[in-house]
């Protein structure tokens, strides 16, 4: 019987080893699977590479997780946002690595990786800062630069409500990135608020098919990450 | 219309006012955080605009009531936003398809500076100490099919934000097609700037005197 779920938190990040590359889900706190974060600070795996589009909030979350030392790299497009002082200040310090990458190109590298493409040209970043470096090509006269599809070892993305075959559906703008990161991870991890029998969700409507995640765990009332930071809570 | 903090020619808001009237009736519209915000309040009636976040909405509609915001609903400044009824929501692969693949018909950007090339400077100073960040800007500049700037004739120390060649690090080259600035109205042709239409009590010469770079007079203005 084929059965996505896990048990706790815990134990679904529990085999993340050090130096591995993971995919955090969301686009400021929509979508941020900060249980599951949570559980990796907990874990302590380290020297780990996160790709996320930004780099979190206050001290909960993808933010306390770069102030644990547990990340050496972040790739993403937006590092600084409102109430984002932890990246920063490492940054600032020289102490942790940033490969800054338009927000589309991002997508598109981990929508690549995810279908086995290994490189794709774009229009975006030609004649900036950001293609320095990288080989570029001529199409139909116009100049394209190069990205290389990325994976990950694991990806951490957060949902709606998913079923034991890992069919997921999301809510509103926190589907944003969650969708091509369970496409790119070796293993992909879901939390889901809701887990629904199958057959539930109409398969019209199936965002995420089952194929792409490994383990789902149902977290039924997510924390606010905002909520949070308002009330300067730290984690751990 | 004279000395420091007293606003010279149009404020912002009749800056994006001026902007949303040329926005076509069905335009599939990107607007970006700040003052193109505002664009969308000033559509002219009779007009449907459909808005594009990037963050994987299309069909933005207004700021909601108080008490009525969901952290998992905001735009790509992170706000809280409401949907419009025939709203679709999509992952961010979809949502940069939609901006690369040229089907969003106007972007509406402020800038740091432009060059009378069309080139754009709006995502970073360039300093050393500076954390940068890029967001969306270079795909929305590469991929939409017209570039909006909406941007204060120059910078709260006077320096022209219309320039020769941009000296911060450019977001886009050649991408801007026409300028709204609290001054006047200037397309980017092929060959060169043309000032179209000048702000209230603006004149020729002053406008010029605050425009780094050469500045061709629409026959109607002159």
């Amino acid at each position: 019987m084929i059965d996505k779920q896990i048990n706790s938190v815990a134990q679904a990040v529990a085999d993340i080893k050090d130096g591995s590359t993971i995919m955090i889900g969301g686009f400021g706190e929509a979508g941020s699977p900060i249980e599951l974060i949570h559980a990796l600070i907990d874990q302590g795996a380290k020297n780990l590479t996160v790709i996320s589009n930004n780099t979190g909030s206050g001290h909960v979350g993808l933010a306390a997780l770069i102030e644990n030392k547990q990340v050496s790299k972040m790739i993403c497009s937006f590092p600084k946002s409102a109430n984002s002082t932890v990246f920063p200040e490492l940054y600032k310090k020289g102490q942790i690595e940033l490969e800054l990458v338009p927000q589309g190109t991002l997508a598109e590298r981990i929508r690549a990786g995810g279908a086995g493409i290994p490189a794709f040209y774009t229009a975006t970043s030609v004649n900036t800062s950001l293609a320095e470096g990288k080989e570029s090509r001529e199409f139909d006269g116009q100049t394209f630069v190069m990205e290389h599809g990325i994976k990950a070892d694991y990806s951490l993305v957060k949902c709606k409500a998913g079923d034991r075959y890992g069919n997921l559906i999301y809510n509103k703008t926190a589907r944003n990135f969650g969708p091509i990161m369970c496409t790119a991870a070796e293993t992909a991890i879901v939390q889901a608020e809701e887990l629904l029998e199958l057959g539930t969700i109409d398969p019209e409507q199936v965002v995420t098919p089952g194929i792409y995640v490994k383990r789902l765990i149902i977290v039924p009332n997510p924390a606010t990450e905002s909520q949070l930071v308002r009330e300067d809570r730290r984690y751990p | 219309m004279t000395s420091k903090g007293i606003v010279e020619g149009w404020d912002r808001a009749q800056m994006a006012q001026r902007t949303a009237l040329d926005i076509q009736d069905g335009a599939y519209v990107n607007l970006g955080i700040g003052i193109p915000e505002m664009v969308a309040g000033f559509v002219p009636e009779g007009r449907e605009v459909i808005y594009h976040t990037e963050n994987g909405l299309l069909g933005m509609g207004p700021t909601p009531e108080p008490g009525q915001e969901n952290p998992e609903l905001i735009n790509a400044g992170k706000k809280p936003i409401s949907a419009i009824s025939g709203a679709c929501y999509f992952h961010h692969a979809d949502s940069f398809t939609m901006i690369r693949g040229r089907h969003i018909d106007v972007c509406v950007l402020g800038a740091m500076q432009v060059s009378k090339g069309g080139d754009l400077a709006n995502w970073s100073t360039g300093a050393p100490d500076a954390i940068p960040a890029v967001g969306g800007a270079m795909d929305l500049v590469a991929g939409v099919k017209t570039i909006y700037v909406i941007t204060q004739h120059t910078t709260k120390k006077g320096d022209p934000k219309i320039v020769e060649n941009c000296t911060y690090p450019l977001t886009g080259k050649g991408v801007v097609n026409r300028i709204y600035t609290n001054l006047g109205v200037i397309d980017v042709n092929p060959d060169g700037l043309m000032l179209r239409e000048l702000a209230p009590g603006i004149t020729l010469e002053y406008i010029k005197d605050r425009t780094d770079a050469p500045l061709n007079i629409h026959p109607d203005l002159d």
